[in-house]
């Protein structure tokens, strides 16, 4: 008697843990499925071509050609990964390697608080304080392309840097030891021998960064100047694939409303690709 | 002539007295072996030799221990003295790289850039450490892929690639089987003639079969120093004498 009820409850229990599993696949298997049958048509009727390679985004003509939001979401990124890549590293190994306890007590904490901040009040700290500030260092209207890749770089720093310390610190101690009882200093064996050695946590943390600074939209519409344009130089205005529907979802209708999805379907895919290439190289660094 | 001198070296960490005064002198082109029991100070006192305890919080030597009548803590840079006194762990420790990047490492942390430089270095290193032929196929592969023993040995190449004078062996062979363990002890006892060796030891068959002299600590004290085959046939201390013949430790 007394066993059967237990089995009961282990079966209960192991039911209750499935359905609690499954959530998470079918909250992306719902979205999924609402991105391509709301965009794929307007893809169509646009003309694959001319949706993805037009450099024109005049709704009001019904010209749909997003090339100009895919550069702008790419060369955002990437100007946030040359910002933040490199200051998240060198603060992960400073963390784990160089800072005295009580340095780490003050930042460690405000690298987490960093995390936590809404990304709104990122947006409007870019728009008080670095957006003057380029106006007066560069001239011109102080949004554009380096303003939101600075600003991004900043956002992502907590991620990069959480995820490189946690990463380095499961480097056994004895590949450190190791280096330095070769003569070597501690700078060389920390980037020579222990970062190199975590670096799948490396491309993890570097994955995270650029999922975080594609997907970014609010603090990047207040910064970004969001001309429908191909940036020509680093102080032009961009707009990325977020900022082109969060601005437009509001007012439009019909196919322009439908190309908008579609373009939210081009950002689901980069992503896509973005996480796939990512655990490529991590499988091939293990 | 001896190679290192210890002179009323004192340990602490924090508060604990670790090492409670010892002098010892280490002669050129010999293997001393340190025996004792677990916690007697033995690795202590190696990882002075080349400052490998200047990692550990809280730690404070007085003192002085001398190479080639240099005080290495005061007159000496860290890093030009692990380049003199190089170190074997106890456990096997290849960085996770090729086999042929694991000996570099060392001669290019030392500036040396030209590639058929670092070809010799690296071949040199691993026939003077008795593993060429079983590496000499795979130097592009990753040096994790070696087994126990042949770690030990890479460890033991990479250690001589920057050409040191002293090799300290904290516990080589704990961590690997007989025949592994009987490679690296010849190793050691060919190396000699080229490098002054320092060997802790759990193992007192170790120490009587390979070493010229032995040092027994316990409790932070050398209780006894001398020829290695004196200290074990004509041990004169009680204490010494039950612990070889087995009746502690």
């Amino acid at each position: 008697m007394e066993i059967s009820r237990n089995q009961f409850k282990e079966k209960i229990m192991k039911l209750v843990f499935l359905v609690t599993a499954m959530a998470s696949i079918i909250a992306v298997i719902v979205i999924c499925g609402f991105l391509f049958v709301n965009g794929v048509p307007a893809i169509k009727e646009i003309g694959v071509k001319e949706f993805l390679l037009g450099m024109e985004w005049l709704p009001m003509q019904e010209i749909f050609g997003i090339l100009p939001m895919i550069v702008g979401s790419i060369y955002v990124t990437a100007g946030a990964i040359i910002i933040g890549v490199p200051i998240g590293i060198f603060s992960a190994v400073y963390l784990v390697r160089f800072c005295n306890e009580k340095v780490y007590k003050i930042v460690k904490p405000a690298v987490e608080l960093m995390a936590g901040i809404p990304s709104i009040v990122y947006g409007f700290f870019g728009l008080v304080v670095i957006v003057p500030a380029f106006q007066t260092i560069f001239g011109g209207s102080g949004k554009g392309l380096l303003t939101a890749s600075l600003l991004l770089g900043i956002m992502i720093l907590p991620t990069i840097i959480s995820v490189v310390e946690s990463s380095l610190r499961a480097v056994p101690e004895h590949y450190y030891e190791g280096a330095l009882a070769l003569g070597a200093t501690r700078e060389r064996s920390m980037f020579f021998v222990t970062l190199p050695a975590a670096k799948s946590g490396v491309l993890a943390g570097v994955a995270l960064g650029i999922g975080r600074a594609i997907g970014e939209t609010m603090a990047v519409v207040m910064v970004a100047g969001n001309q429908p344009i191909i940036p020509d130089s680093i102080l032009s205005g961009v707009r990325t694939m977020t900022s082109n529907v969060v601005l437009e979802m509001g007012y439009a209708s019909g196919l322009h409303r439908e190309a908008l999805i579609a373009t939210a379907v081009v950002l689901f895919v980069f992503i896509l690709l973005i996480n796939l290439s990512f655990s490529a190289l991590k499988r091939r660094a293990d | 002539m001896s190679k290192i001198s210890i002179q009323d070296m004192e340990l602490y960490y924090g508060d604990f007295q670790a090492i409670k005064g010892i002098s010892m002198e280490i002669p050129e082109n010999k293997i001393t072996a340190f025996i004792g029991p677990s916690g007697c100070g033995k690795s202590t006192v190696i990882k002075s030799l080349n400052r490998m305890n200047d990692l550990v919080e809280g730690c404070r030597i007085t003192g002085n221990i001398l190479l080639d009548g240099v005080d290495i803590y005061k007159e000496m840079d860290p890093i030009v003295l692990r380049k003199r006194v190089g170190m074997v762990f106890q456990k096997p420790n290849p960085f996770p790289m090729s086999v042929y990047d694991n000996i570099a490492f060392g001669p290019r942390t030392h500036g040396v850039k030209n590639k058929a430089q670092l070809d010799e270095i690296v071949e040199r290193s691993l026939r003077q450490a008795a593993i060429w032929d079983e590496v000499k196929d795979r130097l592009k592969k990753s040096a994790l892929g070696l087994s126990g023993g042949q770690q030990q040995r890479l460890c033991i190449a990479r250690a001589m690639a920057v050409e040191p004078e002293v090799l300290l062996m904290d516990e080589p062979t704990s961590a690997l089987d007989p025949i592994s363990t009987n490679k690296i002890e010849e190793l050691a006892s060919d190396l000699k003639k080229d490098f002054t060796i320092v060997m802790v030891t759990h193992n007192m068959q170790q120490a009587a079969r390979i070493s010229d002299k032995t040092a027994f600590f316990l409790l932070g004290d050398v209780i006894e120093y001398n020829d290695t085959d004196e200290l074990f046939s004509n041990p004169q201390d009680k204490r010494t004498e039950d612990y070889i013949t087995g009746r502690f430790g």
